[in-house]
């Protein structure tokens, strides 16, 4: 039933662009709303038929995963939620994946947030991964929800060299003293892998800039696709890994999923994000190569006259 | 308001009251019709927002209004309760930490005033806080100058010194790549069509790549000098190396906007229809 409805959908899809490109070497103009049905039903079609691909992982995605793999056992990953629910289609998948791992390898893992939004995004990751897959971590020593601290780059200069005097409870107002899982951290320097999540601004780049870079603590990222081309730059001098997108997030999926068979049954949202992606794109290729022939017939007609 | 805008009203109103009753009754459970009713306000407020790709409309109008209206809210009282509450009483009054249950962090510089604790460091935000505010009263909007130029002047010192070590110094560093390194062959590039840029051949062409892209896209902003020649040439291989940038930037930009949709289509598909798992 799944692969009969999308050959039906792509049947109709094909067909209805090879419609427009003769309509367009004829002359005649495409309605912009036969845009949006189009790319309506090149998304909605992969959902519902489920469309999924292999991912291969890319060298920058590859290095953040072997970074969380070959850390010791036991080691402190600070990862911070910066992210609201616009971003979270990308990015909440990318949080998930990568606490999963940090907690499968059995490191500490310390939540925060640099924005009021995070929490809720963070309450997810605390419901559908931890509590579900790690039923025997305990909070306060195997994993810690910081919470939220308002001030953006202010937070990040003062955490850098004091982490307790932004944050001197954790999100249940446990203070931090007897949270035996921040035992010996004082500032960001000891921290073992610094991960941010997010795309707007405080995110990556602020982490780089502000902590990163000044304490050499490797850094890594997951980030909305539309600020990915400006963080690439950073890897692999300022930055251990990245992961760009939705593609990033369904690379990191399939990878974990394929080399820890314990997790083979998890959900992978960012995986089944990748079939109407792939739809989408090539049918916005099409109206690309459409729009060039529209635009080569009129002139050359305009020329004529 | 038209008859027929009047029937495509009540038509829409009668078709999400019943999303809303059969929703309910599918949930099911002790708060059911809340969560229904949750589910078929967000699916209407989709809805509402894609009708502006047909046209605009009092449907898309409505849910901008409120979208705006609701954001300025909820960002008014998180500034109160996480910067206020959260960052400053805490440091300034044990009593109002008590009142507002923060824990408060003590120490520091006191002194009493009204026989309450205060540490008069943390009443330097408050003044500019309210100095702020002047800018609602016009004969004293003046006022508002002096915390603004605190803020513009406390980010442009920060930033400075991070862009200028992260986005200038260790950036011009990363461009100091090895352009030519001994040949051992083209190894998977070749053998395997990979393009790892592990791969010897591979990496060697990276480093060109961004070693000629950086030197041309600065000739191109080099405007002391004329674009002729060879220089000319490098001017316009700067060009094309901008373009293909702006190229992968719109190109995540649409993944992104895709990613969007799925989202959202995803909740009307599964939470709100019930017709996918």
């Amino acid at each position: 039933m799944g692969n009969l409805g999308i050959i039906i959908a792509l049947a109709l899809i094909g067909g209805g662009l090879l419609w427009l490109l003769i309509r367009a070497i004829r002359g005649k103009e495409v309605n912009r709303r036969l845009i949006f049905v189009f790319i309506l039903v090149s998304v909605a079609a992969p959902i519902l038929f489920t469309i999924t691909f292999e991912m291969k992982p890319t060298p920058i995605v590859q290095a953040l995963y072997d970074k969380i793999e070959n850390l010791p056992e036991g080691s402190k990953v600070l990862l911070s939620f910066d992210f609201d629910p616009p971003m979270a289609p990308e990015v909440q998948p990318m949080a998930d994946v990568v606490s999963r791992h940090v907690l499968a390898k059995k490191h500490k893992a310390i939540f925060m947030t640099l924005w009021a939004t995070g929490q809720a995004q963070f309450n997810i990751t605390l419901e559908e991964v931890i509590r579900r897959d790690f039923p025997e971590a305990r909070d306060g020593v195997d994993y810690v929800d910081l919470g939220y601290k308002a001030g953006n780059e202010g937070v990040l200069n003062v955490i850098r060299t004091d982490f307790k005097k932004m944050f001197p409870t954790d999100v249940n107002t446990v203070p931090w003293d007897s949270l035996p899982i921040l035992n010996g951290v004082r500032s960001c320097s000891d921290f073992d892998l610094i991960i941010s999540l997010g795309g707007g601004k405080p995110g990556v780049k602020e982490w780089v800039l502000f902590v990163g870079d000044p304490t050499r603590v490797p850094t890594a990222g997951g980030v909305a696709a539309v600020v990915a081309p400006m963080l690439y730059p950073y890897y692999p001098g300022q930055m251990c890994g990245l992961l760009g997108g939705i593609k990033g997030a369904a690379e990191y999926e399939n990878y974990f999923r394929d080399n820890h068979p314990r997790y083979a049954g998890m959900t992978t949202p960012a995986m089944l994000m990748m079939g109407p992606q792939t739809v989408a794109h090539v049918v916005i290729l099409a109206f690309i190569v459409i729009g060039n022939v529209l635009y080569f017939v009129t002139r050359r007609k305009e020329v004529k006259r | 308001m038209s008859r027929l805008a009047v029937v495509v009203f009540v038509l829409i109103c009668a078709a999400f009251a019943l999303s809303w009753a059969v929703r309910a009754g599918v949930t099911g459970g002790d708060h059911a019709l809340r969560e229904a009713f949750l589910v078929t306000l967000s699916a209407f407020m989709t809805l509402a927002i894609m009708s502006f790709m047909y046209r605009d409309n009092p449907y898309y109008k409505f849910a901008e209004h409120l979208f705006v209206g609701i954001s300025a809210a909820y960002w008014m009282c998180v500034g109160f309760w996480s910067t206020i509450v959260g960052n400053l009483v805490p440091r300034i009054s044990e009593n109002l930490s008590e009142f507002f249950k923060v824990p408060y962090s003590g120490g520091g510089l006191d002194f009493d005033l009204f026989f309450l604790p205060y540490r008069y460091f943390y009443m330097i935000p408050i003044v500019l806080g309210i100095l702020l505010l002047m800018r609602l009263v016009p004969k004293a909007g003046w006022l508002s100058r002096w915390p603004l130029a605190f803020i513009v002047g406390t980010f442009a010192g920060l930033n400075l010194i991070r862009y200028l070590q992260s986005d200038f110094v260790n950036q011009i560093s990363a461009t100091f790549v090895p352009l030519f390194v001994e040949w051992h062959g083209f190894g998977d590039f070749i053998g395997q069509l990979s393009l790892a840029a592990d791969g010897q051949f591979v990496a060697m062409m990276t480093n060109l790549i961004i070693f000629l892209g950086v030197l041309c896209g600065l000739i191109y902003f080099f405007f002391s000098k004329e674009h002729t020649g060879w220089f000319g040439g490098a001017s316009r291989l700067g060009i094309w190396i901008l373009m293909i940038t702006f190229g992968a930037s719109f190109g995540y930009t649409v993944m992104g906007r895709i990613s969007l949709l799925v989202g959202r289509l995803t909740f009307l598909f599964r939470d709100w229809l019930g017709i996918m798992s």
